[in-house]
């Protein structure tokens, strides 16, 4: 990257907080941002994974869709049924392109009369908006939340630490979200996460997140976690990285994303891509996403090739690293449908020596949601 | 001891040289989980990329300090990598490396010349 890029790197409102914390910054998404503290990657993942893991998400793309109907405008974009949607729950979705291909990954729901708050990747948050925008012109307007920070506090600890500030926030289960009362100024909170954790995530006043921000990192069972170990949680958790394991040639189907397409829309067939997409659900699409686990050697990082038991190259990791939990290699990897049971053998290529993996189930470590209040 | 732009180190005993990566590329590696040390036999360049160091994040290469061929890669650091960040300067070693021309040590800095070019980076 050269300087005049690093020059227009855009800040979050907790930048300067995470200078102070001896952050390691990183250019991500077009924003200068943490990618590790002193605390380092391992012990981040690992702090996460046993207590509360604090994480500025302030890249990500908010917004309000407003209009006369907008969950059943937001319908033409993507496949899941949202005009069934009750207000105080958000769903998953993909933003889907006329091929079928996926455009971003989203989060979606009614915190509160106001439309639909959505919550859009980073790196794809001006296209994705763009997209909303041509595809649902005059019915609905787009308000990007531009002024409000999200911070992420995620792990086995999380809910008693924010319940501690926001007690209202209790009776949430995983998949509510709420706009709520809370460190004297108006939130949305959501319980969900990109961790496998329970834990919520947080959308504040731009003005107020470092005041937030600092009122849970006082609790002794809160750390700031970097996106270093976002990364390694979110691949332990067998959750996909948009730009990674789905991009536009992506379908939800070839994904495993398929509950995100409900059973109304796949009959109705109102979707973008809907001819593609309904046929891979009938007959299989062409590959399929597999989680790996590498029984020996190095981890097998993006790009590495998959070979069958011949040594035939078969598929690509679409992302993998290294699982402090688990110890070992992981990957995410698309292969052909035939090889995806649960304990194939197959092989990863890496730096030209085939080492041997195995199809495990999704995902590599247990989710913690709390489904029940 | 000596060192590279690129983060190694090298003792010389004999013909016979030890590589290492130092303490400053250790620490910002991070702890490492996986690394690949050369097989003995294989003859590396000055300058080759002929070991790998993962951690949690990336993967990097280590580049050979030193011409020469490998006599010994560091076995422990198979069942312990994370002995290179324990040990980075001494246990921590990838390689031993039979060299072909000692002079090129010679022409490595010394640890305050290291230490000068760490305060500019």
């Amino acid at each position: 990257m050269s300087a005049t890029d690093t020059a227009a790197l855009k800040t979050t409102p907790l930048t300067q907080a995470h200078i102070a914390l001896g952050a390691r910054m990183v250019p991500f998404a077009g924003y200068t941002m943490p990618v590790q503290y002193p605390m380092g990657v391992m012990q981040e993942h690992l702090w996460t994974r046993e207590h509360a893991g604090l994480f500025d998400v302030s890249h990500m793309g908010q917004a309000r869709l407003r209009g006369v109907s907008p969950l059943s405008a937001f319908e033409e974009v993507v496949p899941g049924d949202f005009i069934g949607l009750k207000p105080g729950k958000q769903k998953y979705s993909v933003l889907l392109n006329k091929k079928g291909g996926i455009v971003d990954d989203l989060m979606a729901g009614r915190p509160d009369d106001d439309g639909l708050f959505v919550v859009v990747n980073g790196a794809c948050k001006d296209n994705d908006f763009k997209v909303i925008d041509d595809e649902l012109a005059g019915q609905v307007d787009i308000q990007r939340l531009e002024d409000r920070a999200l911070l992420a506090l995620q792990g086995p600890e999380a809910a008693a630490v924010f319940q501690a500030h926001v007690p209202a926030a209790a009776d949430m289960v995983f998949m509510d979200i709420r706009s709520l009362p809370g460190f004297g100024t108006d939130l949305i909170v959501s319980r969900s996460g990109y961790t496998g954790e329970d834990g919520y995530e947080i959308s504040v006043p731009a003005a107020e997140a470092v005041r937030v921000w600092n009122l849970l990192l006082a609790d002794e069972r809160v750390r700031p976690i970097g996106l270093g170990a976002r990364d390694s949680l979110r691949l332990e958790a067998g959750l996909p990285l948009y730009g990674h394991d789905l991009d536009e040639t992506v379908s939800p189907v070839e994904a495993g994303l398929t509950f995100a397409i409900n059973k109304n829309r796949r009959e109705q067939r109102d979707f973008p891509g809907a001819a593609r997409i309904v046929k891979e659900l009938t007959d299989g699409p062409a590959r399929v996403k597999v989680c790996l686990k590498v029984l020996e050697g190095a981890p097998a990082r993006e790009g590495a090739e998959v070979a069958d038991a011949n040594g035939v190259v078969v598929g690509v990791v679409t992302s993998g690293g290294y699982s402090p939990v688990l110890k070992g290699g992981i990957a995410l990897a698309f292969v052909p449908p035939e090889l995806k049971a649960v304990g194939t053998p197959l092989k990863v290529i890496v730096r030209g020596k085939p080492q041997s993996a195995e199809v495990v189930p999704s995902p590599f470590v247990p989710h913690r949601y709390v489904r029940k209040a | 001891m000596r060192f590279t732009k690129d983060h190694e180190w090298v003792v010389l005993e004999g013909d016979v040289a030890t590589i290492g990566i130092t303490a400053h590329a250790a620490e910002q590696l991070g702890d490492v989980v996986f690394v690949e040390t050369p097989e003995p036999g294989k003859v590396v360049k000055a300058g080759d990329a002929f070991a790998v160091v993962e951690s949690v994040k990336a993967a990097s290469d280590v580049y050979a300090p030193i011409s020469g061929e490998v006599i010994e890669g560091n076995t422990v650091l198979g069942d312990a990598p994370e002995t290179v960040n324990a040990d980075p300067e001494n246990g921590g070693w990838f390689a031993k490396v039979r060299v072909s021309d000692p002079s090129q040590y010679d022409a490595l800095m010394d640890r305050p010349a290291y230490e000068a070019f760490l305060a500019t980076q």
